[in-house]
């Protein structure tokens, strides 16, 4: 922090520094954007896929389960659940909990109808079919 | 205390601290949880834990926040608040708002709070740290806009620092990029990608402005060096931080189904984003290294030097450990990243937050500096919650090292479950050191009540 280097000097670098890389990042965003169609799934975002995305959201899964790779580390991931255990088992599942085994972390019942079940496997089924660069390493998350 | 209407930042501090209890109270049911799993279930099952923890944590901070802008606008503005009122009115509402959103995930199903409260007309809710409900998210909008009105007003009736300038521009930040919180689309990596603009710009970006310009005025205050160097440095130290944590963001685009050039990008730039922690840290001695006087307000230091420190370990060097595209590709959602987000949340903006507390509250209750016996006490508070992070953090960090490797790296997989059983001697350790955090927490709580001879009032 020499003579040389004057506070007139450090103030341009901080906004001409700022305002470059915010732009950047939006045109790296418009960027993401435009090749999202061939990586997000989007074909196959059905309506039951969106209200799986709604029961999803309104059970605060996210609040003990990570979902690629994002949320909380209590529960397994769920990302890629649906080829790890399957439609039936994931229903099968949901509708038993809580487990009640003493000392083990429980699960709450959410009391979903059949179709809010569907609506559930379909939403995570359309997530393990994101192109998510090979991510999770295996099977298990 | 130089202006009067300094004093509306008293409030906002004792809800801060008031906050941060609570905060810590949901974290030792979580540590808990981890262990014995079925602790306080079905009564408060751990996500509900969860949410009460991270969002006391996000709201006591923005107490905090607005608390330090109260405090330090009008006296780098050298002119009273443009409306003490209206200070005094958000704080209500925040306070109002805020504890009957945490009431209402304790005693409502989340799916019922999300019903009454106008999720099926704009979903917003659901999203990890952006699980509020919709009135509330637009509650915070309305208390930052109000805010925002009150500071700018205040600022462009007095003088114009770079440190009041550059606290501005975060702030007005974090109130933008909270507006994406309203963004929710159905196509879950849209989602995501723009929950990202709320969280890491904040956290890694806007944030970090108002954190170097509040370190900035405490350091002016308590060392007495020249206000240009100190600003040279601030702008330094910003400029550091935007450059790298703005592209830094790509870092948490590698896996939710983005563009495969994210993982350069967020690589290369977020190796450097310790680059800012660490210029943070060498400012924060260098200056109190040359300081001019000896500020009666020891403690105020020890705060300022450590949020230097923790900042650097804990967002720089920890986040470091994992920002690599092929490090990441096995700890990404593991006890690393929890091991991080604590010592980070804990030694940039819990730090700063007290470091400003430390400084101010003393000076709102009418003298200079705490008696020695009091400032001792809040130093152990200090120590205890600092040292006892350290090790929250490395026992986080042992079992994601662990965990990664029974389930990512073995050529024999572990099921999720098998291997938390396996790393539980972790968890319990981890919870013992969020115990003796809880016990810094109480001594910090008890220095407020030490009495003793008060420095008298010297105007800095």
């Amino acid at each position: 922090m020499s003579g040389t280097f004057t506070k007139a000097m450090a103030r341009n670098i901080f906004y001409g520094g700022a305002v470059f890389f915010f732009l950047l990042l939006v045109a790296l965003s418009f960027d993401t954007m435009s090749g999202l169609p061939k990586s997000d799934n989007r074909a196959n975002l059905t309506e039951s896929v969106l209200r799986g995305k709604h029961i999803w959201e309104t059970r605060n899964c996210i609040g003990c389960h990570t979902l690629l790779g994002e949320g909380a580390y209590f529960a397994p991931e769920l990302g890629n659940v649906y080829p790890r255990r399957g439609a039936e088992f994931i229903k099968a599942w949901i509708k038993s909990q809580p487990t009640g085994t003493p000392g083990r972390r429980q699960m709450p019942n959410f009391n979903l109808t059949e179709q809010e079940l569907d609506d559930i496997v379909a939403f995570l089924k359309y997530t393990s079919e994101i192109n998510t660069q090979k991510w999770p390493p295996n099977i298990e998350g | 205390m130089k202006y009067s209407s300094q004093s509306v930042a008293m409030p906002y501090f004792i809800a801060a601290i008031g906050l941060f209890v609570g905060q810590i109270i949901f974290g030792l049911v979580m540590g808990l949880q981890y262990v014995v799993g079925d602790f306080l279930f079905p009564e408060i099952p751990f996500n509900v834990a969860r949410m009460v923890h991270t969002n006391l944590l996000i709201v006591w901070l923005l107490f905090g926040f607005m608390g330090a802008t109260y405090f330090l606008v009008p006296e780098e503005a050298e002119t009273e608040l443009y409306s003490p009122k209206l200070a005094l009115l958000m704080f209500w509402i925040f306070l109002v708002a805020g504890a009957a959103t945490i009431l209402g995930y304790l005693l409502v199903p989340y799916s019922t709070l999300a019903e009454m409260t106008g999720n099926n007309i704009l979903a917003t809710m659901g999203r990890e740290f952006l699980e509020q409900p919709l009135l509330t998210k637009i509650g915070i909008v309305i208390v930052a806009l109000a805010f925002l009105f009150n500071i700018t007003m205040t600022m462009l009736k007095g003088r114009k620092t770079v440190i009041s300038i550059v606290l501005l521009m975060g702030l007005w930040g974090l109130a933008i990029f909270f507006l994406f919180s309203f963004y929710n689309p159905g196509n879950l990596v849209k989602d995501k990608f723009y929950w990202w603009w709320v969280v890491h710009l904040w956290v890694e970006g806007v944030w970090e402005l108002i954190m170097a310009a509040i370190l900035a005025f405490v350091l002016i205050k308590v060392t007495g060096v020249d206000r240009e160097v100190i600003e040279k440095w601030l702008y330094v130290i910003i400029t550091l931080a935007l450059v790298t944590g703005l592209i830094g963001t790509g870092h948490h685009y590698f896996w939710i189904g983005t563009p495969e050039y994210w993982q350069w990008l967020g690589s290369v730039f977020s190796a450097l984003e310790p680059i800012p922690f660490f210029a943070m840290t060498v400012f924060a001695f260098n200056m109190v290294n040359r300081r001019r006087r000896e500020h009666p307000n020891k403690a105020a230091v020890l705060w300022a030097l450590g949020t230097g420190v923790m900042a650097f370990l804990g967002a720089g060097v920890w986040g470091f450990l994992h920002t690599l595209a092929p490090v990441n590709y096995y700890t990404h959602g593991s006890q690393i990243t929890a091991a991080h987000g604590h010592m980070a949340f804990y030694g940039a903006y819990v730090l700063v937050v007290l470091t400003i507390i430390s400084y101010a509250m003393p000076l709102l209750r009418g003298r200079a500096a705490n008696d020695e016996r009091a400032q001792v006490c809040e130093m152990w508070g200090f120590w205890l919650m600092t040292i006892s992070m350290v090790f929250i953090t490395l026992f986080l960090t042992a079992a994601g090292i662990l965990q990664v490797w029974l389930q990512r790296v073995s050529d024999t997989p572990m099921p999720f479950m098998a291997v938390q059983d396996q790393v539980s001697l972790f968890y319990w350790m981890r919870l013992w050191a969020g115990v003796v955090f809880a016990a810094g927490l109480v001594t910090y709580l008890a220095s407020f009540f030490v009495k003793g001879e008060s420095k008298p009032l010297i105007h800095a």
